[in-house]
């Protein structure tokens, strides 16, 4: 355990100084043990398990400047996913279908999930939803996989605009996730 | 949208995140917010006439220390609320001792004083207006902090709330202070503090709604 929290900070790390494909491990590893978390605590939402899972891959993407290197990533991980668990079920006040205690948990990266699964939104019909100046950046770049040079030709955008609307739009869409879901 | 594609979707050309974002969100929002303070201490209320002689007094320096020191440990703990999984620590230990060693130091200033001193020295002659004030100057930084901790992530939105309240507050006083004409050590240590607490349990009530994401 304490070698898979080492593992997957190294990864985080290097994601976060720009190294794509370790970042893209991490969100990847990452994701089976969220759903292996909230699958524990969902155990009477099971449906919504996996709309929570995008909700926080969303949310962690999107807070992911906060993540001081000298900390233990399973506290910050932790950290966030019981704040998103917590607000989904106060949106929803149907606190009564949980009981499940959501005190802190060592067994974070002890245990995974990695059935693949989809959620009961579209985020692509949501994607669709965005002002252009943040639609085009992230299906340019993110969908597309263009380069964010070549996403500001296309879009006649400058970079830095590009930067923002990626940065924007991804807030923005959690933010629609948290009011449907 | 299955979970794995998102997965490639948020990893795709990713960019850098600049370490020192956070820092500099910090210092703009402590610059910003101290500027508009200081326009409605000057602006609004007026510079302390006697600034230039209070100045000599080593109990001016010491109120200004007092401030800047619980505004600098309103804002610690502000950075420490808003990143997931950090916690508090010290912090509010480090709060209560520099409040606890002003009121050590007011009681032995009432304790030395003449009997017939020490409701001056408790109430000055603006107790009834300062702590209202305080809370007033405080407003500029108070959004600022709102500002800052919005592109954080704090998890504990009420403590959030109430810590940068309390900077505001804190940093909103010292701003104060070039206003107030009161230097005794009693009643800063009770009206400044109820200044600062003003903006704190606005903080406490209004964080959850001001900072959820």
């Amino acid at each position: 355990m304490q070698l898979k929290e080492e593992h997957l900070r190294s990864l985080l790390i290097r994601g976060l100084a720009g190294d794509s494909s370790a970042y893209h491990l991490f969100l990847g590893e990452l994701t089976a043990h969220l759903r292996s978390f909230l699958r524990r605590r969902m155990s009477r939402l099971p449906e919504e398990t996996e709309d929570l899972v995008q909700e926080l891959l969303l949310a962690i993407h999107n807070q992911r400047h906060t993540y001081d290197p000298g900390q233990p990533l399973t506290a910050w991980v932790q950290a966030i996913a019981r704040y998103k668990l917590v607000d989904l079920l106060r949106r929803r006040s149907r606190t009564d279908r949980l009981h499940d205690p959501l005190d802190d948990d060592d067994e974070l990266f002890a245990v995974a999930d990695t059935e693949p699964a989809e959620a009961r939104y579209d985020l692509a019909k949501l994607l669709k939803q965005l002002p252009d100046r943040q639609r085009l950046p992230i299906l340019y770049v993110k969908i597309e996989g263009g380069s964010v040079a070549d996403a500001a030709k296309r879009a006649g955008m400058s970079e830095s605009a590009v930067k923002v609307g990626i940065h924007r739009g991804l807030k923005a869409l959690a933010m629609k996730i948290r009011s449907i879901a | 949208m299955k979970t794995g594609d998102l997965v490639s979707l948020l990893a795709a050309g990713v960019e850098p995140i600049d370490a020192r974002w956070t820092t500099r969100r910090y210092v703009l929002a402590i610059t910003g917010g101290m500027l508009g303070a200081l326009a409605i201490t000057g602006g609004i209320l007026h510079l302390n006439r006697g600034l230039s002689h209070e100045v000599l007094e080593p109990m001016f320096w010491l109120r200004e220390a007092y401030c800047a020191t619980l505004g600098s440990l309103g804002v610690l703990a502000v950075a420490r609320l808003a990143r997931p999984g950090i916690r508090l620590g010290v912090v509010p230990a480090g709060i209560g001792a520099v409040v606890v060693a002003m009121w050590t130091f007011a009681a032995l200033i009432l304790l030395m004083a003449p009997a017939q001193d020490r409701t001056h020295l408790l109430l000055g002659a603006t107790a009834a207006v300062c702590p209202f004030l305080i809370t007033l100057v405080a407003a500029p930084l108070f959004v600022a902090f709102v500002w800052a901790v919005r592109g954080l992530a704090p998890t504990r939105l009420r403590s959030t709330g109430a810590a940068l309240g309390f900077a505001a507050g804190s940093f909103g006083a010292l701003a104060y202070s070039l206003h107030c004409p009161e230097l005794a050590a009693p009643f800063v240590g009770v009206w400044y503090l109820l200044g600062m607490l003003i903006p704190t349990a606005i903080g406490a009530t209004l964080g959850p709604r001001l900072m959820r994401w």
